[in-house]
């Protein structure tokens, strides 16, 4: 998959990349179970292609799209990014994709539009893990519109310069790379604009535990954890001291002035 | 199933079995093959085998009860010595790997955190126990004492398995933790099945004479 590298601010760590194989089979992609080991094995039942990504809502051209035409919507970028694990570990990842807000400008969202929302696919004849009830399926994640306009936020079609595999949520998934990874939703089927704040599928579930936010804070611990350290899957050996969580997983000059103002303990 | 129980081999077979899992654990550790995260491979895997051990220390009982497998008594101390062992593992894997034996770190954290501090008084819970596991303590401390001390671990358990519900909770995932709640009704039940025979029969006994 060709791609250009981008030039978008903070779009491109130096940090060291993780491995193909740690980031191709360390997952959580509850839809082909919840062990992290799951979705590599699992996941060649989905079929990414053909695809279509279904825009609705607050929007002037609403529509349905085939992701080989969305696909060539903008240049394909190559960034990499930082990703945080709620549950406290973190990997390099060299995403192919680019902004989220090209196609929201693309499709001209109504003065109604305060949030987008993205709906996973659910069908359990292609995704095995929906048969368990951990969750309220279809998967359902959101951001404010000011969030998906950031030219961080990422619709994400590959990695390492290949094809996004199926376990990392083939064919089209989101990347916000200051939120903590659960926010990013993958196989997306439908991208909807609403006026409304959605309830995702995490804070519908434990309400307490995961707000709408999200965002990487090593300030606002996890009730059962600690956010305040992280460990880098592959790098940190075992008895390496963990390394300390970036505000905003590192992308806080870019990405701050979004949050001016907010009580983030509240709005966790 | 009582003169295999009874076979001089029987204690060092079931040794050997206990102590697999560690050797499996620290094999992985050392040729770093508990994938992609084996800091949490190691704390999950000790504390999984922890509670794996103490349900089976706890099964011995209702065993002997249902089957007459009275030579399972043998066996009971190593397993619930076995089950401290992982416990005591557990800890100090998460002190090491998770919190980096910062002590003022992990007594933050232990206070924090229900779920930690849940798991925290189940270990020590079980201090005095695995302290009086010897011959001699029993003598010292008359059979009924070290009896009524050694109930402790039925608190244990339910603490070892609200520890385990908790950290389930946050990902939804119940499955297991239904499992291992199940089994333990079931080697509680079957104790207070027995307790409530033996507390019934000399009741009718005793009310027969005066029936005439």
């Amino acid at each position: 998959l060709p791609a250009v590298r981008s030039s978008v601010a903070g779009a491109v760590t130096m940090e060291k990349l993780t491995t193909y194989a740690h980031v191709t089979g360390y997952n959580n992609f509850y839809e082909f179970g919840t062990d992290k080991s799951d979705p590599a094995a699992n996941a060649g039942t989905l079929k990414p292609r053909p695809w279509t990504v279904q825009i609705e809502g607050e929007v002037k051209k609403p529509g349905t799209w085939d992701i080989d035409a969305l696909m060539k919507l903008a240049p394909m970028e190559e960034r990499i990014y930082r990703l945080r694990c709620v549950e406290g570990w973190s990997m390099v990842v060299p995403w192919l994709g680019w902004s989220l807000a090209e196609l929201v400008r693309r499709v001209e969202p109504t003065g109604n539009a305060k949030f987008v929302e993205f709906v996973t696919l659910d069908d359990p004849r292609q995704m095995p893990g929906l048969r368990s009830r951990v969750l309220d399926w279809p998967y359902v994640e959101a951001l404010r519109m000011d969030e998906a306009m950031h030219p961080l936020a990422m619709l994400v079609f590959g990695v390492y310069g290949e094809i996004l595999p199926n376990q990392n949520g083939a064919p089209v998934r989101l990347m916000v790379p200051w939120k903590y990874g659960f926010k990013s939703g993958k196989s997306i089927m439908k991208i909807r604009f609403v006026e409304k704040q959605p309830t995702t599928s995490w804070q519908a579930a434990i309400p307490q535990e995961y707000g709408f936010y999200s965002n990487v804070n090593p300030k606002v611990d996890h009730p059962r954890w600690s956010q305040a350290t992280e460990r880098r899957i592959g790098e940190d050996g075992l008895f390496a001291k963990k390394r300390q969580t970036l505000m905003f997983n590192g992308y806080e000059a870019q990405v701050g002035q979004l949050y001016a103002g907010m009580d983030l303990k509240k709005f966790y | 199933m009582n003169r295999w129980l009874l076979h001089p081999a029987a204690k060092p077979v079931v040794f050997l079995l206990a102590l697999l899992p560690f050797a499996t654990l620290l094999g992985g550790a050392l040729t770093d093959s508990l994938g992609a995260n084996p800091a949490e491979a190691l704390i999950r895997g000790t504390g999984e085998w922890a509670l794996r051990c103490l349900w089976l220390t706890l099964a011995v009982t209702p065993l002997r009860l249902w089957f007459g497998w009275t030579a399972l008594l043998r066996l009971r101390r190593m397993l619930g010595l076995f089950t401290f062992f992982y416990a005591l593992l557990h800890f100090t894997a998460y002190a090491w790997l998770d919190q980096g034996f910062a002590l003022e770190a992990i007594l933050r954290d232990i206070a924090k955190r229900p779920f930690i501090l849940v798991g925290t008084a189940a270990l020590l819970a079980m201090l005095p126990l695995a302290a009086t596991s010897f011959n001699r303590a029993v003598r010292a401390m008359g059979g009924r004492r070290w009896q009524a001390l050694h109930r402790v671990v039925y608190a244990v358990a339910l603490l070892a398995l609200l520890h385990f519900l908790w950290m389930r909770a946050g990902k939804q995932l119940f499955g297991e933790v239904a499992v291992y709640g199940g089994l333990l009704a079931v080697l509680f039940g079957a104790r207070l099945h027995a307790w409530r025979q033996r507390h019934r029969a000399p009741a009718l006994h005793r009310a027969a004479p005066g029936k005439g």
